[in-house]
């Protein structure tokens, strides 16, 4: 806990498998739950919250790092449509970008994840993009 | 008032500069951000486990950066819908704790005829009880 994280501009391109994610009804509604989200067609679990991609969990080989010390520092998602339940998505993960910038609080390394999810016609359905803040 | 409210506003009301109705939140509990955890799948324990939290500085659990976007995504779909939806975008810039108060709140920047409807770009952000803003972005949502 006492190194500071090691990310080297050397990551940058490196990438998930892609995974195949099945958007199930019951997530998006214990999804709405938790967020105490009023829209009825997440409530119904028709139709999923717009951070809802958040729920793709993907690792990258070789990107590790302490979960304590990292910031989300800011999201963004695009969209074509909203998902549905039933929607089969095939996402990956990608380091776009890892660059060091002095802070407040010192040093710190900004890491930069490109997102995107694909139907299964090919078809974009949405992208993501992370920016973390490992300090 | 029930969504998607933009619906019901008339046109001059949705010009550069317009601020929109607010859409407050219950009180953020521990609970929520357990359950928030589960439905996420994000189990960083900053945001579970108090001892965690501090051992890294902090006075206890903050909340996930992601449940005050999440609050922003169902402003937008109570604002417009959810298949309106094409961009959102978000720095997280406060902590946000449990017993905070959030309130989301927009502005429209700019208004465009686009695709037999109508886009709008939105200044959207959460503020908590003191006025703060915890979470700032913009959005792009399409309208008939």
């Amino acid at each position: 806990m006492d190194h500071p994280p090691t990310l080297t501009s050397d990551l940058i391109g490196r990438e998930s498998e892609v995974v195949l994610f099945e958007v199930e009804r019951g997530a998006i509604r214990k999804f709405a739950d938790a967020v105490q989200d009023q829209t009825p067609e997440c409530l119904r679990g028709d139709v999923a919250p717009p951070t809802f991609p958040t729920t793709f969990r993907m690792t990258i080989p070789g990107l590790t790092f302490d979960l304590a010390r990292v910031l989300h520092g800011a999201q963004e998602y695009r969209y074509e449509r909203p998902l549905r339940a039933g929607d089969r998505v095939r996402c990956r993960v990608r380091v776009a970008d890892v660059y060091r910038r002095k802070g407040r609080l010192g040093e710190m390394i900004f890491l930069i994840l490109a997102m995107e999810g694909t139907d299964e016609s090919g078809s974009p359905v949405f992208t993501g993009t992370t920016t973390a803040i490992l300090r | 008032m029930t969504g998607p409210v933009l619906a019901a506003q008339p046109d001059r009301d949705l010009v550069s500069g317009s601020l929109l109705p607010d859409l407050r939140k219950p009180p953020i509990t521990k609970l929520q951000l357990v359950k928030y955890a589960g439905a996420s799948g994000d189990y960083n324990l900053i945001h579970t486990d108090d001892e965690t939290a501090r051992a890294v500085g902090l006075e206890g659990v903050i909340a996930h950066g992601m449940l005050s976007m999440a609050f922003l995504g169902e402003y937008l779909c109570w604002l417009s819908g959810p298949e309106s939806i094409r961009r959102v975008s978000v720095r997280f810039v406060e902590m946000v704790r449990p017993g905070d108060t959030l309130t989301c709140r927009g502005r429209v920047k700019e208004r465009t005829a686009a695709g037999g409807g109508t886009r709008l770009k939105l200044e959207v952000w959460t503020e908590n009880q003191r006025a703060e803003r915890v979470t700032v972005g913009d959005a792009e949502v399409h309208v008939r």
